[in-house]
């Protein structure tokens, strides 16, 4: 089981600026792909590098334990990658999903530093592998980790210890000392010994505060009770609000979370990628009083996963029910959950708990309003209802044919957006000031350029192109000032 | 249910259907994931299916070849409630489906779980060669002088023979069991040169497995694995063309050093010898969770029978002309004669199964 992370109480009377051993000269807070990046390009730099990963070692990676690949341009062919992205393209493809709210100098500079990387992540070991089965339309623009995130991970971890990096699990930042912009060291739980430690620069690589259910609660009240946190339990947003408590000036909704609609039955954490449910479009989807809310058949599902999210999360208890019939049982990719079965629709609906009536006569109704039409599930195929509200605009096909399945939806969150204001080579700003030695990468940062929305791979993008500057620049400055 | 319900600890009383069924529960969740399709067919072979049954989980189990690239990669190991760990179940699945599919089953599961019956053959055969068949213990009469050719015939024939007959009839139910058709030329090509090159424990890019290094990939299994599977080959071999000289060219043995039986034997003896200890060691370092901890020290026990045979073959050539040959010859001959019994009852068995496996999937491809 999977538990939720709880905070650890500490002595403020610990912290002791300006005093005790300065255990290295980069610090790194935190253990994802961006902190291991930094850790290794500080280290690459000549820096003397600690790293610092909340999580024991099971679980160290944070988020990019469950991250799949790198979205990254390229003219011709590179590696994995066939054809052309070229940054134009992929500049467009994300101020499309984040409807213009982005940086473009920011934007611009990490798209373009991406195709770098990639050789860079081949020079650390990172073994790529061809787009997965079900992934095709990612084939041109995304580099797929051979085994995933966490084998990436574990490569990054390897590189690291290889070059002297000394790593520390169960370590929890509990404090930082900054004045002015000017980092002293942090207050740290070493597996229960609470230590002051310093460092002359220092690395923030630590996350967001999705799976801090108190700090959604305070955004989206009660409602985040219901919540489904897709990634780490680790990611609660001590550091970030330590930073940003100390003058860290933010950056990002603070209000709000991507969330994506996954199968209800997932755990409440760190379900990762198999909670994914891609059988909304051909379905019927009923809230808990059994009625429709939304068009199930507006798009193809990987450009309307993510507004699910919310449109479950605004429904009763945050929960929807996606009904099909055994026409549309094997359309989508196979889910991690066996469905509820039954071979009446009424049987079914008593299973998931539903209304029996209400939702009975919604799928009448849907029923009715479907007119004939080829169905196509590949394409868009136009076969919609006809005077129903909401409308279903495609795959509208009437749920008939026994045995009926029934899934559960629940909103996933899966990152949260504020963090703080970093310039392009990942320096943290405090009060518009920019700081002398402390620096920012990974989700932490990500809202410097995902102003909303959210593009596959390009969080690993930002992450490692960041990462990578913080990483140089901090060791740099470590090295001039010995 | 999504949680894992059985412990592979060294319980002997789990289930053929249990052991499937969790490999089921496991595989669904790693159909729904699928990150470790680069790594081995099993995963590719898995996204052909969106139902497991025991037949694609047995078939699924025998592709598996315990690289380990997909544990170490894995999101969802324990401590993580899906507590997924497909290395340690297929292997479990694997050595049940040995132990189903091959009659006499009695045998079959005292050989696959137990070192006694190995100790008690070997001893048996050592007391046969030298108080039933007089073999002296110290001559430096070897071979037919000590051993007539026409004995040894007559002994090795039926202890030979007949274990392949029952494996041919286990696999044979494996082959139905996992609704194999009838076998294409192409189909064993396929396999033969996936078997070959070990393909599977190439990691999918060559970089290797995760077996005794853990998280980093090495190669050290795959090349051990060929030294003992090409040792083994040629000192199978080097009986064969020794059988050849005997009754087509009337050659009797002992042959020279530059014979092809002894080229090939002696050759082979010391592959064999090199990678069964490359393969035992590789095995002490690795994590035992994640093989069949029930059949753990068995495995043990049968690379180290597959030393003793190439170890005691090569001592027995280098004592050859000493008073110590016959002693050898009867140590060597005892351990051959417990190794052809073993070959279906053992860890033998996988290569075959999984040799099945690989045309099956060549099959599955097309």
């Amino acid at each position: 089981m999977v538990s939720p992370v709880t905070s650890i109480a500490y002595d403020r009377n610990l912290m002791t600026p300006g005093v005790g051993d300065v255990i290295a000269d980069v610090l790194v807070v935190g253990g994802g792909n961006a902190a291991l990046c930094a850790a290794i390009s500080a280290a690459q730099a000549g820096a003397r590098v600690c790293l610092l990963e909340r999580s024991p070692k099971t679980y160290r990676g944070g988020n990019s334990r469950h991250v799949r690949n790198f979205r990254c341009a390229h003219t011709g062919d590179l590696g994995v990658l066939s054809g052309d992205y070229e940054l134009d393209e992929f500049y467009d493809d994300l101020v499309r999903v984040t409807k213009g709210n982005t940086d473009e100098a920011m934007a611009k500079s990490v798209i373009n530093d991406s195709a770098e990387c990639y050789d860079w992540m081949i020079e650390q070991g990172v073994l790529f592998q061809p787009a997965l089965s079900g992934t095709l339309s990612l084939s041109r623009t995304n580099a797929f980790f051979l085994g995933g995130g966490k084998a990436l991970v574990n490569t990054y971890y390897q590189r690291c210890e290889d070059l002297g990096v000394d790593i520390h699990y169960n370590a929890t930042v509990l404090d930082v000392h900054i004045e002015d912009g000017f980092a002293d060291g942090v207050l740290v739980d070493f597996d229960g010994q609470q230590t002051y430690v310093r460092a002359k620069a220092l690395v923030f690589a630590s996350g967001g505060y999705e799976s801090n259910k108190e700090w959604l609660a305070r955004h989206w009240g009660d409602k985040a009770i219901n919540f489904l946190i897709r990634g780490t339990p680790y990611n609660r947003g001590e550091v970030l609000k330590c930073l940003l408590d100390s003058g860290a000036d933010s950056i990002g909704d603070p209000t709000q979370c991507h969330a994506v609609a996954i199968d209800g039955r997932a755990p409440e954490y760190d379900g990762g990628i198999v909670t994914r449910l891609d059988c909304v479009p051909f379905s019927v989807v009923l809230n808990a009083d059994g009625q429709r809310f939304y068009d199930e058949g507006e798009d193809v599902w990987p450009k309307r996963y993510a507004i699910w999210g919310r449109l479950v999360a605004a429904q009763p208890n945050q929960i929807g029910y996606c009904i099909i019939d055994s026409q549309s049982k094997d359309l989508f990719m196979p889910s991690v959950f066996p469905a509820d079965e039954a071979n009446t629709l009424s049987e079914l609906f008593g299973t998931l708990g539903l209304p029996v009536d209400e939702a009975l006569e919604t799928v009448e109704q849907f029923n009715d309003a479907c007119r004939p039409g080829t169905f196509q599930s590949n394409d868009l195929d136009g076969l919609s209802t006809e005077g129903l509200s909401p409308e279903k605009t495609n795959w509208a096909r009437p749920i008939v044919k026994p045995p009926f399945y029934g899934y559960v939806l629940k909103p996933g969150v899966t990152f949260t957006y504020l963090g703080v204001n970093v310039d392009a080579n990942s320096r943290v700003s405090f009060n518009e000031k920019r700081s002398e030695n402390v620096w920012a990468a990974g989700e932490i940062v990500a809202g410097n350029i995902l102003g909303e929305g959210y593009l596959a791979g390009f969080g690993m993008t930002i992450g490692t192109v960041f990462s990578r500057k913080a990483g140089q620049q901090a060791g740099a400055y470590a090295n001039t000032n010995a | 249910m999504q949680t894992q319900t059985l412990n592979l600890t060294g319980d002997s009383s789990i289930t053929s259907e249990a052991l499937h069924d969790e490999a089921a529960r496991q595989l669904s969740i790693c159909n729904s994931c699928r990150y470790c399709e680069g790594y081995c067919s099993a995963f590719q072979g898995l996204t052909r299916f969106r139902s497991l049954d025991a037949s694609r989980v047995s078939h699924l189990a025998n592709l598996c070849h315990n690289c380990r690239g997909c544990y170490y990669a894995c999101q969802y190991t324990e401590p993580h409630e899906f507590a997924i760990n497909i290395p340690a179940i297929l292997a479990n699945v694997r050595a049940d489906n040995w132990e189903q599919h091959i009659h006499p089953r009695w045998l079959a599961k005292a050989m696959q779980r137990q070192v006694a019956p190995y100790v008690l053959l070997t001893l048996f055969f050592i007391l046969v060669f030298s108080f039933g068949l007089g073999v002296p213990w110290l001559s430096d009469q070897a071979f037919y002088s000590a051993i007539s050719h026409n004995v040894l015939v007559a002994v090795f024939t039926p202890l030979f023979v007949l274990p392949l007959v029952f494996l041919g009839f286990g696999l044979r139910n494996y082959w139905r069991a996992v609704g194999g058709s009838t076998l294409r030329l192409k189909d064993v090509k396929a396999a033969v040169q996936s078997a070959a090159t070990m393909r599977q424990l190439s990691g999918g890019q060559g970089q290797g497995c995760n077996y005794e290094k853990k998280e980093r990939y090495s190669s050290a299994r795959r090349w051990s694995h060929q030294l003992t599977m090409y040792g083994f080959l040629l000192c199978f071999a080097s009986t064969s063309t020794a059988t050849v000289y005997h009754y087509v060219f009337g050659w009797e043995a002992p042959y020279s050093l530059f014979s092809l039986p002894k080229l090939f034997g002696v050759t082979g003896g010391v592959m064999l010898s090199v990678g069964t200890a490359a393969l035992a060691y590789l095995k002490s370092q690795a994590d035992p969770a994640l093989g069949s901890q029930s059949r753990g020290a068995v495995e043990y026990v049968f690379v180290g029978l597959l030393f003793m045979v190439s170890t005691t073959g090569l001592l027995l050539y280098f004592f050859s002309g000493t008073a110590l040959a016959s002693f050898w010859l009867i140590i060597h001959l005892a351990f051959i004669a417990t190794f052809f019994i073993a070959v279906p009852y053992s860890k033998m068995a996988h290569g075959f199964f999984r040799f099945a496996a690989l045309c099956r999937e060549a099959q599955l491809q097309r």
